[in-house]
């Protein structure tokens, strides 16, 4: 006889709405910035406004988020306890704790989303914001503008992904049981972050339409290869995915596959399907779906 | 550094009195749960059920009857931390909270804890647990208080059949191994030891002597570091990463070159 998956045998951690909301805050804040770093660095001059949207989400999204996190910790007064010792006042890194590693990474790209969100401020018509206009070198083009937003980009990368990892290295069934979680996250990251700076942008008419297209196409790509690494993550389980032979894999199916991404997929490419309503409809759907596979993953372990 | 110290358990002369669980709440001063009022498990005739952030010893109980319960066993095992030697929560704790020992044991520093709750999914053994008291992570400190005095864990002080065996980690090995030859002589062929070789986690600084398989005790098989993902884990991740932003890049230059 088998022995049993030794996941099976560990504790649930409590990590509940506080975390699924960030984890879903922390992606779109992350991939809204990593978009807006691509849009800048290889985009189109005109959809430069489209970036800036993207900047515009990602600082408040991580402010959020790290009221969401200390909200979450049972003693919230000892948050720095995360980032410096408290004996001994130094500054407290483990990088092979993806909490700690975390921690730390949350505390330099909120830094970096705030000079983007201040520089993206700069650039405004309104004169309320006219004493900003100074941090407008925060963006490109310039040195500055360029190292600001690289490094930005790359700590929004990391913001998105590492969250997947942060449950990885644990040993609670179906988190610790595949590798693919950190890949998923970051995908659906950047696809929900996708999705609402196409919903905005076409909302709002800060840029012109082909941005907004381009930003569908590529959330398009996004949804595609996130039904691809879900897929891959099924299979990954193992023996753990009758663990989904549950409401939590119904969710997974109907709320992630089906209205989260294949729904979309088909409303990227025929907008006119519900009139003109499908045109702001795939957009709303990626985002339910990016929440709801936040959902699914994070409650179905610890229903365990 | 001193001498590792540890728990050897003897499960096969444990007889369920849950002295030990006693002993602990006393000297480590844990409340009890639900303000005092028992609540019976109703499917067993352990009511602790599990250990937690309020019970650092458990006495576990596991109870095997045939259906029409003409035929049965019990087999009793105090469960504990096991402070290995490869410990996953120590390896998660953002915060440095949780240390090794002079004695190499695992303690929670409460004073440093913010209850982020990363050890207790890290612990492949189910162990750590908030309390609720305290709003922190605890668990067995193997009375690290005591041992700085000289003093045995209050548990392994209140066994009354010496199940619960503490000393140094060297002589507690001699000591089961002995144990378990005596047991397999008699015609206990499945009598083993579970966590003290070095295999698992590095070696159990508190073992057990078992009689089952590990999971009908509730102790997984095959228990592993949590880090063993962080390395495969951030490659996929890095792999996702390198995919998006190139898409990203093609799919916004290619249209940036269009008038």
């Amino acid at each position: 006889m088998n022995p049993p998956p030794s996941t099976l045998f560990t504790a649930p951690t409590e990590w509940q709405w506080l975390i699924i909301f960030y984890f879903y805050l922390g992606g779109i804040a992350g991939g809204a910035y990593f978009l807006a770093t691509l849009i800048d660095l290889a985009g189109h001059p005109a959809d430069r406004p489209l970036a800036r949207l993207g900047y515009f989400i990602a600082f408040p999204a991580i402010a959020i988020c790290g009221l969401l996190l200390i909200a979450d910790l049972r003693r919230p007064l000892r948050f720095w306890h995360m980032l410096v010792q408290s004996e001994t006042l130094r500054p407290m890194l483990k990088w092979w704790s993806p909490m700690s590693f975390g921690s730390c990474i949350l505390l330099l790209f909120g830094l970096f989303a705030f000079l983007s969100f201040l520089a993206a401020l700069g650039e405004s018509s309104d004169p309320r914001w006219r004493r900003l206009r100074g941090f407008s070198r925060l963006r490109r083009p310039g040195l500055l503008g360029t190292l600001v937003t690289c490094l930005g980009g790359v700590f929004g990368f990391f913001i998105a992904g590492y969250t997947g990892i942060l449950l990885a290295v644990t040993n609670r069934p179906i988190w610790s049981d595949t590798n693919l979680l950190g890949l998923v996250f970051l995908i659906s990251g950047t696809s929900t972050a996708a999705a609402l700076m196409a919903l905005l942008g076409r909302q709002l008419r800060w840029t012109r339409p082909e941005g907004v297209h381009a930003l569908e196409r590529f959330d398009s790509g996004m949804l595609v290869f996130e039904l691809i690494a879900i897929v891959a993550l099924v299979i990954s389980l193992g023996s753990l995915a009758r663990l989904w032979l549950s409401a939590w894999g119904a969710l997974l199916v109907v709320g992630v596959l089906i209205v989260g991404i294949l729904v979309p997929l088909v409303l990227y490419r025929r907008p006119g399907v519900f009139g003109r309503l499908g045109v702001a409809a795939a957009p709303v759907l990626v985002l339910v779906g990016g929440f709801l596979l936040r959902v699914v993953i994070i409650l179905s372990s610890e229903a365990v | 550094m001193a001498e590792s110290m540890g728990f050897f358990t003897d499960t096969t002369v444990c007889i369920g009195c849950k002295a030990c669980e006693v002993a602990c709440k006393e000297w480590n001063q844990l409340p009890a749960a639900n303000g005092g009022v028992n609540t019976l498990s109703g499917d067993s005739y352990d009511n602790t059920r599990r250990l937690d952030g309020l019970h650092w010893r458990h006495v576990r109980f596991v109870e095997q009857f045939t259906p029409d319960r003409k035929d049965g066993r019990w087999l009793l095992m105090s469960d504990v931390c096991k402070h290995c030697v490869q410990a996953g929560c120590l390896e998660v704790c953002p915060t440095g909270a949780i240390i090794r020992t002079e004695f190499d044991t695992v303690v929670i520093q409460s004073d440093v804890c913010n209850g982020c709750r990363d050890c207790i999914g890290a612990c492949p053994f189910g162990v750590i647990d908030i309390n609720p008291a305290s709003g922190t992570a605890q668990k067995c400190t193997l009375c690290y208080d005591r041992l700085q005095v000289g003093l045995e864990p209050a548990c392994a002080k209140a066994c009354p059949t010496n199940s619960i065996q503490f000393g140094t980690i060297a002589e507690l090995k001699t000591r089961a191994q002995a144990r378990v030859e005596r047991l397999r002589g008699q015609g206990e062929t499945r009598a083993h030891l579970y966590g003290a070789d070095d295999k698992m986690l590095g070696g159990l600084n508190s073992f057990f002597l078992l009689v089952d398989r590990p999971e009908v005790y509730g102790l997984p098989p095959d228990p592993r570091l949590p880090s063993r993902n962080l390395a495969p884990s951030w490659w996929a991740t890095l792999f996702g990463g390198v995919v998006v932003g190139l898409a990203g890049l093609f799919n916004f230059r290619s249209r940036g070159r269009r008038p």
